[in-house]
This record gives structure tokens, sequence and C-alpha cells, in this order.
């Protein structure tokens, strides 16, 4: 029981950082961007090319060597976020929906594909293994790496969460989400703001990638796709455009599918997940903590 | 006024096509030269590879008719469209294999089964904003390959094989390649026209009005959500008899044929065809599913290549390569008739 605890907390704390993005950024701009997900993946390939051009790093200094590559790896993929946003989502804002969504169904597919291209299409063991001791800790098996990733997520969580209530950026996001126009109007430089919103959804969704990599050891270039739908139906679930919603949707989605597996086996994890989303989507659309939004014409 | 909403390009609608190129396009008959083409091909070169490969691309041309319904007519993306192919495929093999029927006896019981699974996404998702429906049935597709990987009635990781042949009268089996290739070309060939009338039926306006603008329609007296789920139930029972015809083609379905790769290849079809144009649709198709036999070289790079072109395409021309016109007929007044009331008759 505690196990399956401690499972869900981990694995949703990993679904509830990528969800953060999508949530971010449908948001502020009312787009779901379907590349989300491979954005992930791409931070995961970013930081293994990193540390396999390094060579051999020593297990002594592996949680070091890991954070500098987070880092590096985040800034890489938060500007190919900036890129994406800027060649393939700028020029259609005012396009229909559903050219949008083929757009981002576009970008999702060259990244995978140019991954694989780049990268070759087997899958790669990633160069750093994180390796801990296993303890119990009232009555689950937890191990040290395991804590220190989920101490970075948490910690990653709690800094956006500021950044969007105290920062005068996070204050034009807020606004350019409540009325775009109006915020044109107040002086907000809205396109730039849009570019850094994407920014930090990818690098976030890139740190997860690095984090997923050095933690189960494999990458390939599907990775985020079913990682992106879990994330997706984790905005949901807590409310999309929520920000403390993702977080909650993601924890959340990481109990179901815990408890879901033991109960059904773990074969139906992924059925089993996106069952919830069609619940949730018929019975509460809006989320947990998401509020009642009336389209306007 | 017609429903189209840029009413400025009205007049632009009665010029004939400038080029000889687009005059072909244009021409009434080339549904018909179409036909004949395929029909004609075995008669110059029968080897079972260019059957098969034929074969193949008629069952890719008829999905991307069926996905052109919901996505082209409608403007709904759905992204797991080839799950309906899998029911399809599914339902046909079991059924077909449990009684010992031919796969054509099947069909009901196929069209069943895809109109339900139509019902079991579309309903939920269809009243809430498109891009869920995207996602949903993107979620759709996946648990369709889980779960046929994952049951015992659809064979786990290796499917069902032996599955009979889709008809037999006395000796003369239909199942023989080039017979199956005439018989696959005259169903998609009919499924293909059906598909193209729907678009110029009564629903067929309301779904491009829905298309268009959908509170527009609602208040034009359009039930949105009926129209909506009506167009993706087609788009289910154009996937699900496309399921059919893959089963007997290959007498064999496994849940690695049902991967996203699939329904994406299929929208690429009708977004760089031309949303909506049936016409160029069925070019997209065949583009799709020839170009990879054409190019074995690039294989590595083809799925880059399509995605960037996705994008190019979206941007620049975001109606697809060769767009609907967006002229109706001319419709001449009766005076016996009642005047409409709703679907777009002005």
């Amino acid at each position: 029981m505690m196990q399956l605890i401690w499972d869900g907390l981990f694995v949703g704390s990993f679904y509830a950082l990528i969800a953060l993005g999508y949530s971010m950024v449908y948001g502020i701009i009312k787009l779901l961007n379907f590349a989300h997900g491979d954005l992930y993946m791409l931070g995961a390939f970013i930081a293994f090319a990193v540390l396999s051009s390094l060579g051999g790093i020593p297990a002594s200094l592996s949680i070091g060597a890991l954070l500098v590559v987070l880092l590096l790896s985040m800034l890489l993929t938060g500007t190919a976020g900036v890129l994406i946003e800027r060649f393939a989502y700028r020029p259609l804002r005012g396009a229909p929906r559903l050219a949008v969504l083929i757009t981002a169904v576009g970008v999702s597919f060259s990244l995978e594909y140019g991954v694989a291209a780049l990268a070759g299409p087997n899958p790669k063991a990633f160069p750093i293994r994180l390796e801990g001791e296993v303890f119990n800790l009232i009555g689950a098996r937890v191990s040290l790496p395991q804590i220190v990733l989920m101490i970075i997520a948490g910690l990653l969580m709690i800094g956006l969460n500021s950044y969007i209530h105290n920062t005068s950026t996070g204050r034009a996001m807020r606004s350019i989400a409540l009325d775009r126009n109006a915020s044109l109007l107040m002086g907000i430089n809205v396109n730039s703001v849009i570019a850094r919103t994407f920014f930090i959804g990818s690098a976030l969704a890139g740190a997860a990638g690095v984090m997923a990599g050095a933690y189960y050891g494999k990458i390939d270039f599907l990775m985020g796709f079913i990682i992106g739908l879990k994330a997706f139906t984790a905005a949901v679930i807590g409310g999309i455009g929520n920000i403390k919603g993702a977080m909650l949707g993601g924890l959340v989605l990481g109990f179901v599918e815990a408890f879901g597996a033991q109960w059904f086996g773990g074969q139906w994890r992924d059925v089993f997940a996106f069952a919830v989303l069609i619940l949730f989507l018929t019975l509460r659309p809006t989320g947990i903590l998401g509020e009642r939004v009336t389209e306007r014409v | 006024m017609t429903e189209n909403v840029d009413t400025t390009l009205a007049p632009k609608r009665v010029r004939p096509p400038s080029n000889w190129l687009s005059r072909l396009f244009e021409s009434k008959q080339l549904g018909w030269i179409a036909l004949a083409l395929a029909v004609a091909i075995p008669f110059i070169n029968a080897t079972p590879y260019v059957l098969n490969v034929l074969t193949t691309a008629a069952i890719f041309v008829l999905l991307a008719s069926g996905l052109n319904i919901v996505v082209g007519y409608c403007g709904l993306l759905d992204l797991g469209y080839i799950a309906f192919m899998a029911v399809g495929a599914y339902t046909a093999g079991i059924v077909s294999k449990a009684f010992e029927l031919p796969l054509l006896f099947t069909v009901p019981v196929v069209l069943v089964m895809t109109i339900l699974a139509g019902l079991i996404i579309g309903a939920p998702t269809l009243r809430l904003r498109s891009d869920y429906l995207a996602i949903v049935t993107l979620g759709f597709g996946e648990i369709t390959r889980i779960t046929a990987n994952n049951l015992a009635i659809t064979g786990g990781p290796s499917g069902i094989f032996g599955i009979p042949g889709i008809l037999k009268i006395g000796d003369f089996d239909f199942q023989q390649p080039a017979v199956f290739y005439f018989v696959t070309v005259f169903v998609v060939a009919g499924m293909v026209l059906a598909a193209a009338r729907l678009g110029k039926s009564r629903l067929g306006r309301a779904w491009r009005f829905v298309r268009e603008d959908e509170d527009a329609a609602e208040a034009m007296g359009i039930h949105t959500y009926k129209v909506k789920l009506l167009a993706y139930i087609f788009g289910a029972i154009w996937g699900g008899i496309g399921g059919v015809l893959f089963a007997g083609h290959f007498s064999a379905v496994a849940p690695q044929s049902f991967i996203f790769l699939q329904s994406a290849l299929v929208l690429m079809a009708v977004v760089l065809g031309g949303m909506g144009n049936t016409r160029g649709v069925v070019l997209g198709a065949l583009v799709i599913s020839l170009l990879p036999e054409l190019l074995r070289d690039l294989a590595e790079y083809r799925y880059l290549a399509f995605g960037i072109l996705l994008v190019i395409v979206m941007v620049f021309r975001p109606q697809g390569f060769w767009p609907a016109r967006g002229y109706e007929p001319e419709r001449v007044p009766t005076g016996d008739k009642e005047p409409a009331v709703a679907g777009g008759t002005k």
C-alpha cells in the first residue's frame, strides 16, 4: 500500500513537470502543443549527446554531472521550444484551430524523426545511471535517486510557481491568458512573453527527460509520445490552463496509475490512464481545479 | 450569399481554370480516367509485387477519403483514425474465423462495431472544444492497439492469422491477388464516390458550415453536435470497411499495423492533398503510399520530410496543396418546393 503511494508520487511528479508546460502554453495561447512530449525526448537526447561526448564519468561525480547536464539540457530544450514557437506557431496565431493543431502534429513528427535520423532509431543506453541504496520508509521501498529526482522536480515546480506569481513577467503571462488584446494595449510585449512561456515549459519538459533518462537508463526517439499523452491527461485532470491544477493532476494520475496497474495488471496501465481521461472529459471537463469557461464569440 | 466566409472570393469562382493541368484536374471525367487507369494497370504489369503495392495503396485511398469526411468536411482533427480500421479488421477477422464465414458476410457486424466505437469516442468529446477531440482520439488509437495486444480473443501480439478469403463461389476464389485487387478498386471507387456525394449533400453543407463557423452554424439552426457526431460516425464506417479489405488483403491482422504513425500518414494524405477536396485527397493518398516504394533509399528521412512538409504547408497554404474550390453548384429556383429552413440554403 505504502509502496503504491510512493510509486504514484514518484511517477506523478514526472507527469506534473511535463503537464506544467502543456498547461502553461494552453493557458496563455490556447494551443495544444503536441510536440511537448517530444521536447521531453529532445531533452533526454541532448543530455545523452553531451554526456557521450564527455566520455566516462566516475560514479562519485554522477549526481553533480547530472545537475550540470540538466541545466544545459534545459537551456537547449527551452531554446528549441522558442524556435518552434517562432517558426511554426507564431505565423498561425490567427489561423483556424485545425491548421494550428495539424502544425503541432507536424512539429512533433519532425522532432521524432529528426532525432531518429540523427541518433539512429534504436534505443540508447543513457551514460549516467543513478544507482543508490534502497531503504525502507514507512513500509515503502525507496531509493536515494528517487528522492533526489523528486526534490529536483519539487524545486522546479516551486520555482515556477513563485515566478508566475511574484515577477512582472509572471504577471504579464497571467494577464495575456486572460485577455491578449487588452494586455497588448497595456504595453505588454506579448510576443516576447509568449516566447518566454514556451522557453520555460520546454525547459521543464527537457529537465523531466534528462531525469527520466538517468533514472530508467534507456532512451528512444518515441519515448515522448505516450508521456505527452499522459501529461495532457494530467493537465486535464487538474484543470487545463491552471498551474497548480497541473501539479495536482500529475500526482493524481500517478496514484491512479499505480493503483490501476496493481488491480488490473501492468499491461493495462496506459489504457487505464486514458479511460480516466475520457471519464474526466465526460463528467468534469474543466478538471478538479478548473473554472467553468464560457466560449466567447 | 454562399457559405464561403470570404465573400470577396465569389466573383473568382466562375472563372474557368487557366492552365491545362488544372483543367485536367477539374475535368468531370477525371474520376473515370483514374478508375480506368486503376483497372488497366494489372493488364500491363501483374507481378505479385505490383498487385500488392497497388492493393495497399487503394486501401489507403479509402482510409484517406474516410478521414477527409471528418477532417476535411467537418474540420475535426482525428489523430487515431487507424483505430477504426483496427476495429474493422479485428471484428472481421474474429467473426469470420469463429463462424468460418467469408469476409464479405462480416460487413454488417463490422459496421455495427465501428459505429459503436465512433459513438463511444465521439459522444463525450464532441461537445467540447475540438482540440480535446484530437487528443482523445490520439489516446483512443493507443488504447485500441494496447487492448488488441493484450486480449486473448485478438491473439495478443501475434494477432490473428489464417483469415478466410473475402468470398468463394464454387471454384472461383475472389482471393486471388488480381481478382482481389479488382474487388478492392471497385469497393474503394464506390466509397470515394459516396464520400464525395456526401460532401455535396445537405449534410455535407452543414459540415462545412460547422467547419467554417460553428457558432454561426448553430445560430442558423444546425444541430452542431448531431452533425459532428454524424461526420465522426461516417468516418468510422469508412475506416471499418478499410479494415475488412485490410484483413482480406493480408489474411492476417496484428497490433503493430495500427501504430500512431499510420494514423499520421493518413492525416498527411488528407492535409497535403487538400482538405475537403476528394480529388486532392485521393492524389495525396496515392503519393503518400506510393512514394516510399519509389524512394526506398531515403527511408530514414522520409518521415522527417513529411513532418516538415506538414508544417510548411500549414504555414503557407493552410487549405492544402489543392484545396476545395469554394463554390456551390448553381441552384435553380424551382418554385414548387417549399423553402428550406436550415442547412445552408438561403
